[in-house]
């Protein structure tokens, strides 16, 4: 009686790390953000890309409508892919694209507006990074979505597609 | 001459209490930097990535440093942008009750268990 007590205990206590264990084989070891959630945009001071005068993060986003953010540099080819998407959707009146210039040289990424054109209503410049983490982003190309009443309601890691485009249409509508 | 050497006196006095102060900032710095993760990096701390990303939390760190934010705070700060992922230690919350009790359920029992077979022995 005492024996089967014990053995059983043990294949509940098995039962138990194994269980476990597979859980933990089917989480992600890489880091997977959670693109749904949504946060109030960050406070912050940013430099103009072409005035190089710092503006505060509510005159940036002062109006009623929603607003893109799209973090872009030149040396990303990614976002080479993506650039087209963006001048599509800068044509559509309700929303305003500011581009966040990560880590870039100003002259190269000159060149790429010139050379590939600017769906940007305005342009920030982020040097070191850090704004990039304000928005909790970790790389290039990253696109978040900013309703009107100044949250972040969505977020696109990597660059974006037909589909995206699609869907930021339908939140927009 | 008495005076040159109270003025030398004060400023070796001055250089390594500003270089005491220095090293413990940058202790602090390092204990911080090697717990958050580096997320576009596998398996290594930010304090050991020379990573953009890597690079940035660096720098926003040492601006919370200055800013006299606490330990707590930073990491709160960066768990609010990216998640309890970026944090290496993980917190007590009801996600992790069973990884920070389960250990010592399990000492407690083996310690039981132990303790009883003793008490037979003799």
């Amino acid at each position: 009686m005492k024996n089967k007590y014990k053995a059983s205990i043990f294949f509940l206590f098995f039962i138990f790390c194994f269980v476990v264990f597979y859980k933990g084989l089917n989480n992600p070891n890489i880091y997977t953000p959670n693109i749904k959630v949504k946060k109030n945009i960050p406070l912050f001071k940013a430099k103009d890309f072409n005035s190089k005068v710092y503006i505060n993060s509510e005159k940036i986003f002062d109006e009623n409508k929603y607003y893109i953010v799209n973090i872009w540099a030149s040396w990303c080819v990614p976002c080479i892919k993506e650039h087209p998407l963006l001048m599509e959707l800068s044509i559509n009146q309700s929303i305003k694209i500011i581009g966040l210039n990560y880590r870039d040289n100003l002259n190269n990424a000159k060149k790429f507006i010139n050379e590939y054109g600017n769906p940007y209503t305005q342009i920030l410049i982020d040097s070191d990074g850090t704004l990039a983490v304000e928005f909790g982003a970790y790389g290039v190309p990253e696109t978040l979505i900013i309703d009107k009443n100044k949250k972040i309601i969505k977020k696109f890691v990597g660059p974006i597609n037909e589909e995206t485009v699609q869907e930021i249409k339908s939140i927009i509508k | 001459m008495k005076i040159l050497k109270i003025f030398l006196i004060t400023f070796l006095f001055l250089g390594t209490t500003q270089l005491k102060s220095d090293e413990k900032n940058n202790d602090f710095k390092n204990k911080i930097l090697k717990n958050i993760r580096c997320l576009i990096c596998q398996g290594q701390s930010v304090y050991d990535s020379e990573s953009d990303f890597a690079s940035s939390i660096k720098l926003i760190v040492d601006k919370k440093i200055n800013e006299e934010s606490s330990e707590e705070q930073i990491y709160e700060f960066l768990r609010e942008k990216y998640g309890n992922w970026i944090i290496y230690d993980p917190e007590l919350n009801k996600n992790t009750y069973i990884l920070w009790l389960l250990p010592l359920l399990l000492f407690l029992l083996g310690g039981a268990i132990m303790i009883r077979k003793l008490k037979f022995k003799n």
